[in-house]
């Protein structure tokens, strides 16, 4: 039944995902400054706006497993931080496919771009770090402790457009920013199927790190025969 | 379509869908492999119970 229920989910999300495509290439209009490449933004924003619901849902977890004890908490935890590590991923790439046309460079180490990279480091590092722990229970109190400490990054890239001058462009969603409704839409339609499918993909990798967990179980009864 | 920049326009939007497709398929792969060793596992436990 739930296995039904997340095929369900996931071909709702590509249709959603194929519908909007239609939508970001045949039905919007061109942007008179910048010509078709504009149209990355449609990925990239709701991108990075799926990466921060994980990477919050990672924090929500991380305090939930210290203060409950309960692996389940822990299991949702790297769950969502290898989601979020996917997004930020794509992110950081679409972003500097993006600043290669409109800035004519890939990369530049200003305040968003530079907390966004540090952003991906440190939750690339939470996974590696799991691996480097055999203990259960000491990976899953380590990893919550350093889950919580990488969070600290979360608030400097979101706030650096708005405290740092960046090459990144000021925020066009919020504050004196303006988008134009029909673009704005097509943005706000793209996130909620990014988030489905980033639903979906967390309930597949928390089965997973559920089995994992059976087959840790199964070699130590292994070893000990 | 505005040609200008429609190349980049279409390494961005690939770039963003087959990362979401290698990542599933990595899940896919390392679902499969961890079902495989779950049920060869249980057989050397079960094979080495009964001797």
């Amino acid at each position: 039944m739930r296995s039904k229920l997340l095929y369900a989910c996931g071909l709702l999300a590509a249709l959603l995902l194929v519908r909007n495509l239609y939508v970001v290439l045949l039905q919007l209009p061109d942007d008179a400054d910048q010509g078709a490449v504009y149209r990355i933004i449609f990925y990239h924003v709701p991108s990075w706006f799926t990466a921060g619901m994980a990477v919050l849902t990672a924090l929500v977890a991380s305090v939930a497993y210290l203060i409950r004890k309960d692996l389940w908490w822990d299991t949702l935890a790297v769950a969502a931080t290898e989601i979020a590590v996917v997004f930020i991923t794509i992110g950081l790439v679409t972003g500097s496919i993006w600043g290669r046309v409109a800035w004519g460079i890939w990369w530049t180490w200003d305040a968003r771009l530079t907390s966004a990279l540090v952003c991906w480091l440190l939750y690339a590092g939470y996974l590696v770090l799991r691996t480097a722990i055999e203990d259960p229970s000491a990976r899953a109190r380590i990893s919550a402790v350093f889950s919580i400490f990488a969070f600290a990054d979360i608030p400097i890239v979101w706030y650096s457009i708005e405290w740092f001058r960046t090459q990144h462009p000021a925020p066009v969603l919020r504050g004196e920013g303006y988008m134009d409704p029909q673009m704005k839409a097509a943005l706000y339609a793209n996130w909620p199927a990014l988030m489905l499918l980033a639903a979906v993909l967390l309930a597949v990798r928390m089965r997973q790190e559920a089995a994992r967990r059976e087959l840790d179980g199964l070699r130590r009864q292994a070893h000990s025969l | 379509m505005d040609q200008r920049g429609i190349e980049f326009m279409f390494y961005g939007l690939s770039s963003a869908w087959l990362l979401l497709a290698a990542y599933a398929v990595t899940l896919v792969v390392r679902e499969r492999r961890i079902h495989e060793e779950i049920h060869r596992l249980r057989n050397l436990v079960e094979d080495r119970d009964r001797k």
